[in-house]
């Protein structure tokens, strides 16, 4: 394991404790590991890369219960990216567009690409698809900093539906992105 | 929305993440599926009569014992399947064990049969229905199966969708075992892992559609 990996999976395992600052810098800089990935690979289709950067952050957050801190961060992000870039690519043209080799999982995290694009698909016009009892726990609790108590009075939904309907928006957001693409 | 502040989003607000879900998950779904076959057993099939009495024989132990090594197998590929990047090594091993040492039983029985008797011992009196109520009774567990691992994060969906296909197809068989008067190792050799691979070929052709995340 090399020091950056193993200095994320650190940060991953204080986040899935809950500590909010150490998952959002694990994600910060998974987002830039994600960007050179794609960018590499997919040479002809730039325009999808932060898109697919995008999904792929929400597809880790939304599956991070799957990870298992004994295993190497490696292989766990590298096979979730892996699975987003195939799953596009089968949307599109094929995997003639590949300009990488998709199986190289060892430089996964020793390349690094700070700069984003502009998303095409804009997630914020997703959230608001959502139905209420989705987008409002998700907006208040994550767009405004409420807490959990706080967001329930201000809805008048109890403090598990509130839980519920950030857990489940943000499956449903994942599951917009793949219909919208 | 910038892909900073999707970050932000994500990481705001977020309590600690439970730790084994895919062990909770699997779980709920064996004693869902165990349940449920059990129930539609002793509904449409009914225990056999003399069950008692097959319980005093070996043989009745070494079927159950077969579908058990197969269904713990494949819940083995399923926990490995489930979780990104996990490796398989050790799953195809588990799995072929179990089969081969049935098929070696098998072979002694026929090769120790009188040449005519042996049809009879891999036909049996039920080979046209087994497989087909293996097939019926594990399609509980066959649907608790893919809820359980739409819950976690498959990324080799054919493969994931066969591996929940085969554990449903142990319960299936191992609930039939109660009902299926059949004692012969060519018997279950053939038919039982026909049934239990019917549900198996169903999951790995519906894994990508079902499965897909």
């Amino acid at each position: 394991m090399n020091a950056s990996e193993a200095r994320l999976q650190g940060l991953l395992i204080r986040g899935l404790d809950g500590e909010a600052p150490a998952y959002q810098a694990f994600l910060m800089e998974m987002s830039t590991h994600l960007r050179a990935y794609f960018r590499r690979r997919l040479a002809r289709l730039p325009d999808e890369v932060e898109d697919l950067v995008q999904e792929t952050l929400l597809a880790i957050h939304n599956k991070r219960h799957t990870y298992d801190t004994h295993q190497p961060l490696t292989a766990w992000v590298h096979a979730i990216a892996k699975y987003k870039l195939i799953d596009l690519l089968r949307r599109r043209a094929g995997r003639e567009l590949l300009t990488d080799p998709i199986d190289d999982e060892a430089d996964f995290f020793s390349t690094a690409d700070s700069e984003a694009a502009e998303a095409r698909r804009d997630l914020g016009k997703l959230l608001e698809q959502l139905p209420d009892r989705q987008r409002l726990p998700i907006v208040h609790t994550k767009l405004e900093g409420l807490s959990v108590t706080e967001a329930a009075q201000l809805t008048g939904m109890s403090e598990s539906a509130i839980k519920v309907g950030v857990h489940r928006g943000m499956k449903a957001l994942a599951a917009l992105i793949r219909g919208a693409s | 929305m910038k892909t900073d502040d999707l970050v932000m989003l994500l990481a705001t607000g977020e309590g600690r993440v439970e730790r084994h879900a895919a062990a909770r998950r699997y779980a709920a779904a064996i004693a869902v599926g165990v349940v449920a076959a059990g129930a539609l057993m002793l509904g449409v099939l009914g225990v056999r009569p003399d069950l008692a009495e097959a319980m005093r024989m070996p043989m009745f132990w070494a079927k159950i014992g077969y579908v058990v090594a197969l269904g713990a197998a494949s819940l083995l590929a399923l926990l490995r399947l489930s979780r990104p990047g996990a490796r398989l090594d050790r799953v195809l091993p588990a799995l072929a064990v179990p089969v081969l040492a049935m098929w070696a039983l098998a072979a002694i029985v026929l090769l120790g049969a009188a040449p005519d008797l042996r049809a009879g011992l891999v036909l049996g009196e039920t080979w046209a229905e087994c497989p087909f109520l293996i097939a019926m009774l594990s399609v509980p567990m066959f649907v608790a199966a893919l809820w359980a691992m739409r819950g976690l994060a498959p990324t080799r969906l054919p493969l994931a969708g066969a591996a929940a296909g085969l554990l449903s197809g142990s319960i299936g068989g191992l609930v039939y075992c109660l009902h299926c008067p059949e004692m012969e190792a060519p018997f279950i050799g053939t038919w039982y892992l026909l049934g239990m691979l019917i549900p198996a070929a169903t999951g790995a052709l519906l894994g990508r559609r079902v499965l897909r995340w």
